[in-house]
């Protein structure tokens, strides 16, 4: 059906207009060489990078996991063997506790700023406070936990540990639950005003429904971001070589603090007890990742 | 559709009828990824005139226009085979540099792309991209080229001001003026006026009007009258075909398939 | 009249999310405890700064503000402390940090947006994402056992057969002992750390640019490089620097990795490559120890770090805000 009323091959009439080719200078095209080689260059490096550590981590995490890691306690100074049974379950403690305190704050606070005060000036205020808390050094949570609660009642414990956690957790949470808050559509909220529910009720009945998954990725973002922190811990709960009391007071043994020690101890059991160690935090914490970014993925092709 | 008509008549000379090829387009076809979207195209873009390209939406007006200067060569996905001769070359073949292409043959978009720079950086560009000349002999381009493109008189005092600060139909008057001021040979415009105001379209029309004695212009547009008022010749595409091409006249007043008259007359689908 | 009303119950609506009706006991109770949670965010914030001003106190006001800062010793006996090397290490570590980290996460964020394959592009970001998830410590013990021996063989001996007894380079990249720990190598891992961040926020912001801006510049003949330099990176311009400074606030207040690679030379040396220490690195690692005006003083550092980073952030965040605006 392609046809055309002119015949294409006709060609009358004066002389086109020459323009010569090869106006393009060298210089330009080195320069865009240039770029694209760095480019790619630096984009190798970056995974070079990542690829280096985790292999690191690998070769000589690898070579010290053992079983007996999973069920000794961390050895004193000097001693031989020894594992990281109560550095993990401080960890899973510490970790676990930061959470259950940062989630209802975290959710709450997202949902205030998403549905009840999307566009005051307190809410901007607090948006903006929650994004600078983000990026805060978290070493500075830690001596603020300090100052708020082991100088006054005189002691180390987990639960210090874990508020200063939690405080470093809540941001995160606050930040994803409002954003997939926002994600739910109005006439969501509308539907179910229209029935006649309270708002608090559209609230927890509809929009934290269609929005949970999304939360839950936020409270894993946390879990993972709050896993590998050491700073914050170190003036807080501390670490030590043996079991915790029960009522966490007195130090807490736990993973990242007992890396950072051992890491840099003169003694080899030590040594091989922070590779160890440092390969169980990092795999926990990029499967989270890895499980957050599933997540959201699904969230935002529904 | 009697003022189409009453357009296509008011016109009445249709010089260059028989101007040279400056575009010989043979056996195009186009593919999106595994879609079929451009079938077999043959047909002439002729020097120094307008050509329009009309068409129900999705039909590959824009995608014949973006072979033109290989512009779909940014997407992985999309491939062009056949020939674009350009002044005998063809344009498709990889010996072809594209910046070298894109100079010769410049493009206007749909929305206004001012680029984040002055007004007088944004139509200095496209010269200092191909020739470095003084300071001075930039200044009279750039004249030049707003002058051409009738938008001097509006922005002689502001030149170092963004050209972010203009309104929409002045931006895409400045994007025609850099494209003019790197010297190209042919002008694609897709949808140039679809995204102004009615006044703003008529100034571009009658600029592309002007710019007509020096450039070989390819326009796409939505609109027929827009390609009644200022087209030498025009091509109706459907479905990735080519259904009817000749000179606007004849197309509009008497078009030999009855696609075409049905689509012109607005009867279609 | 009523259109007006239901003109401004939309307008309502729209500000508050929900129509706004009488609160039963329940949802009084309800929006209550979402805004105390929110009030806590500020709160946190204000007890951060709050408890490093008193605590931070007694040391300003022995040495006075001006005179902590720029006190050049940190001796525990005689009870003196000044600031000066842990902030000069800070700042130098943060600077080899950005002009090391930035040029790589920009060119990343170009490789990505303009240059990779479709196919490449997941992975890749998903790998600079991870990359960022990797918790502090790992940094460091890299830097540690991997990164500063390698420094130390295959840069600083080199480098100091290479600048012995010259001057300037002389004192600024001649190691005294080349054991690869310093604030040279603190500042390359704090680099790697960086990145990711702001390759994920420059990446953003290029992918926000419409495509038919970018098409235009391609379309009149432009090279990639002249279409990133000219038109993308301009066009995304503040909001890259706000990215980079959002890096800098992190590259100064980052703890673990960088205690682990400093040296935590309580003095301040001329060279690079020297031993040297940080705000937070001296902090953590004298912390669990001090007592009396050290405690008071580490504190006091603790308040210097808070003002610079949150100065920074602050600023950062202004900077990417105003161009999500507009």
């Amino acid at each position: 059906m392609a046809t055309s009323t002119l015949n294409p091959s006709e060609m009358a009439g004066a002389a086109p207009r020459e323009v010569a080719w090869g106006r393009v200078r060298p210089g330009r095209r080195i320069a865009d060489r240039t770029l694209k080689v760095g480019c790619t260059l630096f984009t190798v490096i970056g995974v070079f990078a990542l690829g280096w550590i985790l292999a690191m981590l690998l070769v000589r995490g690898l070579s010290a996991l053992t079983p007996a890691i999973f069920v000794n306690i961390t050895p004193g100074p000097g001693t031989t063997g020894g594992g990281l049974a109560n550095a993990m379950l401080g960890s899973l403690i510490l970790t676990g506790i930061g959470i259950l305190v940062a989630t209802p704050i975290g959710v709450l606070a997202g949902t205030y700023l998403a549905e009840y005060a999307r566009t005051s000036k307190l809410a901007a205020l607090v948006r903006f406070i929650n994004d600078l808390l983000l990026s805060a050094p978290s070493i500075l949570i830690g001596l603020f936990v300090y100052a708020l609660f082991v100088a006054p009642f005189g002691g180390y414990s987990g639960w210090a540990g874990s508020i200063a956690l939690a405080i470093i957790a809540i941001p995160v949470i606050v930040r994803t639950t409002e954003d997939m808050l926002r994600l739910v559509p109005n006439g969501l909220r509308e539907a179910a005003a229209a029935l006649g529910a309270p708002h608090s009720k559209v609230i927890t009945l509809v929009t934290w429904r269609a929005a949970r998954s999304g939360i839950v990725t936020g409270i894993i973002l946390a879990m993972a971001r709050i896993a590998g922190e050491t700073a914050p811990l170190l003036f807080t709960a501390l670490n030590n070589n043996f079991w915790f009391s029960p009522t966490l007071s007195g130090g807490v043994s736990n993973l990242p603090v007992t890396i950072y020690q051992f890491a840099l101890s003169p003694y080899g059991n030590w040594q091989e007890l922070a590779w160890a160690g440092a390969l169980i935090i990092t795999a926990t914490i990029l499967v989270l990742s890895v499980v957050a970014r599933v997540l959201i993925r699904k969230e935002a092709a529904r | 559709m009697t003022t189409l008509s009453a357009t296509v008549q008011a016109r009445p000379d249709r010089e260059g009828a028989t101007a040279p090829a400056r575009i010989a387009v043979r056996d195009l076809d186009f593919y999106y990824g595994d879609f079929h979207s451009l079938k077999s195209i043959s047909m002439d873009f002729r020097d120094r005139q307008v050509t329009a390209l009309i068409g129900p939406s999705g039909c590959g007006k824009s995608t014949l226009l973006r072979c033109f200067n290989r512009i779909y060569s940014l997407y992985p996905d999309q491939r062009a085979t056949g020939e674009i001769n350009l002044d005998g070359r063809n344009i498709l073949s990889p010996s072809v540099d594209v910046n070298e292409l894109r100079s010769r043959v410049g493009m206007v978009f749909q929305k206004p792309t001012p680029f984040p720079m002055s007004i007088y950086d944004n139509v200095a560009f496209g010269v200092r991209l191909y020739e470095k000349l003084p300071k001075a002999e930039v200044d009279v381009r750039v004249e030049s080229a707003l002058r051409k493109a009738a938008l001097w008189g509006e922005v002689k005092d502001k030149l170092k001001g963004s050209g972010m600060g203009l309104s929409g139909g002045q931006q895409q008057r400045l994007c025609i003026a850099r494209t003019v001021a790197q010297g190209p040979e042919v002008i694609l415009l897709d949808e140039p006026t679809s995204a102004l105001d009615p006044i703003s379209t008529g100034k571009v029309e009658e600029l592309i009007e002007q710019l007509r004695s020096e450039f070989t212009i390819a326009i796409v547009t939505h609109n027929m009258q827009q390609a009644a008022r200022i087209s030498q010749y025009t091509a109706f595409m459907y479905l990735g075909e080519v259904v009817e091409f000749g000179p606007t006249n004849g197309l509009f007043m008497n078009p030999a398939k009855k696609q075409t008259h049905d689509y012109v007359t607005g009867r279609f689908g | 009249m009523s259109l007006v009303a239901s003109t401004d119950r939309v307008t309502a609506y729209a500000k508050t999310g929900a129509p706004r009706r009488r609160s039963s006991g329940t949802g009084a109770v309800f929006r209550a405890l979402n805004f105390a949670s929110a009030m806590l965010v500020l709160l946190v914030l204000a007890g951060i700064l709050g408890s490093m001003v008193v605590g931070g106190w007694p040391a300003f006001r022995e040495f006075g503000f001006f005179g902590f800062l720029s006190g050049s010793s940190w001796n525990v006996g005689a009870e003196r402390f000044g600031a000066w090397p842990a902030i000069a290490g800070t700042l130098m570590s943060a600077v080899i940090a950005i002009v090391v980290g930035v040029p790589i996460s920009i060119g990343i964020a170009i490789f990505l947006t303009q240059l990779s394959p479709r196919w490449l592009k997941t992975p890749i970001a998903t790998a600079v994402e991870l990359l960022a998830a990797v918790p502090s410590i790992i940094y460091g013990m890299w830097g540690l056992f991997v990164f500063a021996p390698l420094v130390a063989r295959s840069v600083q001996m080199p480098l100091n057969d290479v600048v012995e007894g010259l001057p300037v380079v002389g004192s600024l990249l001649y190691s005294r002992v080349p054991s690869g720990t310093g604030i040279f190598t603190a500042g390359i891992i704090l680099a790697l750390m960086i990145i990711p961040f702001i390759a994920s926020i420059v990446r953003d912001m290029l992918d926000q640019i419409p495509p038919v801006l970018r098409e235009s510049a391609y379309g009149i003949g432009c090279t990639t490089w002249e279409v990133v330099r000219h038109v993308l990176l301009p066009q995304a311009g503040v909001a890259i620097i706000g990215a980079i400074m959002l890096g800098l606030g992190r590259a100064l207040g980052e703890t673990m990795a960088v205690t682990f690679v400093v040296g935590n030379a309580n003095r301040l040396s001329a060279s690079i490559f020297d031993p040297g220490s940080t705000i937070a690195s001296r902090i953590a690692n004298e912390f669990n120890e001090a007592s009396g005006m050290q405690l008071n003083a580490l504190i006091a550092l603790g308040c210097i770090l808070f003002l610079v980073t949150f100065s920074i952030l602050i600023a950062a965040r202004l900077l990417i805000a105003r161009v999500g605006r507009a």
